[in-house]
């Protein structure tokens, strides 16, 4: 054993400056991630920290990179879909419909009226699920566990409907390359009204929890600034532009699907912190609800088929709800497999070989729960895409993580990137 | 503005245009590109901004063999542009536009990682979405598409009889 | 650490070796399942999230398909507080060895369930970025197939290791 004094001596001077001596300080560099229950996902980031200070953060990200825009390349067309539907994968109808509408203008068709009502109304009620689930997970990093469970909660409800009408939860490949595959089910409107009459007061619930709870207001407020024009130069969209003053949304820019003839506003906050992408979040899901009871009035009153009668693009099966859930509609299969060789063979061309889309090369972007979503998409007029790329927002808005994260707290470095809402299967894809 | 003026303005700078479904691309020489941007976005009528996207094509058989392209955006204005930039493939690299818009830092970084496409001026080009050691620019045309192996470093396969016992 | 017999351990069993379980048997059968019976009625998930399936498995967890049920409604972030990793997504690359790092960190006896296709067997990205299948890193109980699996069928997942943790004599 050694006597203590010595040991003591000996660790104070390795502490202190040889020459001043001073207590030495340096900063550590501390590794978050990529497996870490704050982090919005597989996001790794480096801090270099003195003290509790951020000095400097450096996100490093490709812990989901799947590959995705190469794999694109060796399927076909409405293969395509299901792989780009995983993408930002809390966002599934969005991703599809920025393919979809990119595809369709190189095809030079348009979808059918009731089809581009569906569309809206899946797109407004995934993009309130998608913003349930950033509440959800960003009051679960903050601490706030109850809210994590009230917020999935009310997504159960909204996948249900999801459920229902296309068969799945996530990651529908719901919407194709001339409209939809499936009409919305008996129960579909009757669901929808439900969660209708639900959402305000649960969203309600939300704000009496959230909106002047002290500790909520204290991890957020004036947390992860960003203004305008850092917000501009750094490519940031969405729900984070908007919170810094900018009322910048596709929807009412660069109308899609329709969007221009559909009654909402567009939330818009000035102080650029993390508390004002939370206000913004909540105004944008009760303005969805509106376009939710817009559209879902405009399905009941406009006829017709919800996929284009093109039959060298159409999807040719025909889809319904069975005993063990959605599948081919047994007329059709009797129609194919009995009566008609030529649908048969139409059928199987269709479904294997695909569309065949005309060269050229489109860029169509879509206003998703988390700024521009967009997509480069080149054909060279053969039956697979030559590149799809995927302009994330996700992507882009966590480049601006450094700016807003350094100089401030470790944790509210956590709370600034709660409230970027990142989704890493968008940003590695 | 619709895309027949935007060409129009554009036309007398950039002569290279196709206007096709309801988009106008331009097509800019290498050596011109940060002074084409720079104009697109001073100019009054254009103020093209913001940047988009930034991304690159391969087409091994064609010349130029690499397409970069620039989306811009004018988001006051409310209209897009398209700049592209082919590059051959002896020498792909091109000047990084971070200087102009930050926001290409990270896109210029993948570009790289994908197709080994250099940004001169960049400040810290190194790989972003795969792991920093890989070998190979994979969404070049003549690159597979893999999916065998497992390529990290350190990976053993049992036999696949014996993969679930501990 | 590659999946890999340790030289001088063998899995069979010698004559001998069979007589002295025999006798210790009947002592330590009731041991064996009390403790089988304790290890899987609070099994404590690591929380390795990483895609799709992630969201799903966070939806097993919240208050519709309540995994707290099983005692599972834990999710410990430190691996070396958990025995149980559910590797729920499509595992890149890059992420493969942070998978075998966190793998290694948990302490015995740990179990691991493959959720979804992604994880069991690469999903639909036969790619050069995903890896074919966590067999390939880690040893695995459980493949729950589906992209992603519905809350239910994780479910049926957990029940049936459980019912693996129970029935599997591991005092020895």
């Amino acid at each position: 054993m050694r006597d203590l004094d010595a040991v003591r001596s000996e660790a104070d001077a390795e502490l202190r400056e040889a020459s001043t001596g001073e207590i030495r300080q340096e900063t550590m560099i501390i590794n978050m991630g990529p497996q870490h229950p704050s982090t919005h996902g597989v996001l790794r980031l480096l801090l270099e920290l003195d003290g509790e200070t951020v000095v400097s953060c450096e996100p490093i990200i490709g812990y989901l990179h799947t590959g995705i825009e190469k794999n694109t390349e060796y399927r076909t067309w409405v293969q395509g879909i299901a792989f780009v539907t995983r993408a930002d994968y809390l966002a599934p109808f969005f991703n599809e419909l920025g393919y979809c509408l990119g595809v369709e203008r190189l095809l030079g068709i348009e979808a059918p009226q009731r089809a581009q009502i569906l569309r809206v109304l899946f797109c407004e009620l995934n993009r309130i699920s998608s913003h349930l689930v950033w509440l959800a997970t960003g009051g679960l990093e903050l601490g706030a566990v109850s809210v994590m469970l009230y917020g999935f909660r009310e997504r159960e409800v909204i996948l249900d409907i999801f459920e229902a009408a296309t068969g799945l939860r996530m990651n529908h490949a719901y919407i194709r390359m001339g409209g939809v595959i499936m009409d919305l089910p008996e129960e579909g409107p009757a669901k929808i009204r439900h969660l209708l009459e639900q959402m305000p007061g649960r969203i309600d619930e939300f704000e009496t929890l959230l909106d002047d709870n002290p500790i909520w207001r204290e991890r957020n407020v004036g947390v992860g600034l960003l203004n305008a024009e850092n917000a501009l130069a750094l490519g940031v969209t969405g729900p984070m532009l908007r919170a810094a003053g900018l009322p910048v949304d596709l929807r009412k820019d660069e109308p899609y699907c329709g969007y221009e003839t559909y009654d909402f506003d567009v939330p818009v906050r000035t102080e650029g912190d993390a508390y004002a992408r939370y206000r913004v979040r909540l105004e944008e899901m009760r303005e969805s609800l509106k376009i939710v009871e817009q559209a879902l009035e405009r399905w009941e009153r406009t006829p017709g088929p919800v996929m284009v009668e093109d039959p060298k693009v159409a999807w040719p099966a025909k889809l319904s709800v069975g005993p063990d859930g959605i599948g081919n509609d047994p007329e059709y299969l009797r129609h194919i497999m009995e009566e008609s060789m030529e649908s048969l063979i139409h059928h199987f061309k269709m479904v294997t070989q695909g569309v065949r889309v005309p060269a050229g090369e489109v860029y169509q972007a879509v206003e998703s729960p988390r700024g521009e979503l967009g997509f480069y998409i080149v054909s060279d007029g053969g039956y697979r895409p030559h590149r799809v790329k995927i302009r994330d927002p996700s992507f882009v808005n966590l480049q601006a993580t450094p700016s807003m994260v350094e100089g401030g707290l470790v944790a509210d470095a956590i709370a600034a990137i709660a409230s970027i809402d990142p989704v890493m299967g968008g940003v590695d894809r | 503005m619709t895309p027949a003026e935007i060409a129009d303005r554009v036309r007398a700078r950039l002569p290279d245009l196709v206007v096709a479904r309801g988009e106008v691309t331009a097509i800019v020489d290498r050596d011109e590109l940060l002074d084409s941007l720079t104009w697109l976005r001073d100019h009054p009528a254009l103020q093209l901004g913001f940047l988009s996207s930034l991304t690159a094509t391969d087409g091994p058989g064609s010349d130029p063999r690499f397409w970069v392209v620039y989306e811009l955006r004018s988001v006051a204005l409310r209209h897009r542009l398209r700049v592209k930039v082919g590059l051959s493939d002896e020498d792909p690299h091109v000047a990084s536009v971070t200087s102009l818009h930050p926001t290409a830092d990270w896109y210029e970084r993948e570009v790289f990682d994908f197709f080994g496409i250099g940004f001169e001026g960049h400040p810290d080009l190194k790989r972003i979405l795969l792991p920093d050691d890989w070998e190979g620019f994979p969404l070049r045309k003549d690159e597979e598409l893999g999916g065998v192996d497992t390529r990290f470093h350190g990976a053993f396969h049992p036999p696949v009889d014996t993969r679930t016992m501990a | 650490m590659p999946v890999e017999r340790i030289e001088g351990v063998h899995l069979g069993r010698t004559p001998e070796e069979v007589e002295e379980e025999v006798e210790r048997g009947v002592l330590l059968t009731k041991l064996d399942r009390a403790v089988g019976w304790a290890r899987k009625q609070s099994m404590w998930p690591a929380t390795f999230g990483l895609a799709c399936c992630a969201i799903e498995m966070m939806s097993a967890g919240a208050g519709k398909y309540d995994l707290s049920r099983w005692g599972m409604e834990l999710f410990r972030a430190s691996p070396r507080q958990a025995d149980l990793m559910i590797v729920a997504g499509r595992v890149s690359q890059k992420m493969a060895p942070v998978l075998r790092r966190i793998y290694d960190q948990m302490v015995e006896p740990k179990w691991v369930i493959s959720m979804g296709v992604c994880a069991s067997a690469g999903g639909m990205f036969t790619n050069y970025a995903i890896v074919q299948g966590v067999d390939t890193i880690v040893p695995v109980d459980v493949y729950v197939p589906g992209c992603p699996p519905k809350p239910e069928m994780l479910m049926f997942g957990i029940l049936k290791l459980q019912e693996k943790v129970r029935t599997t004599g591991s005092v020895r």
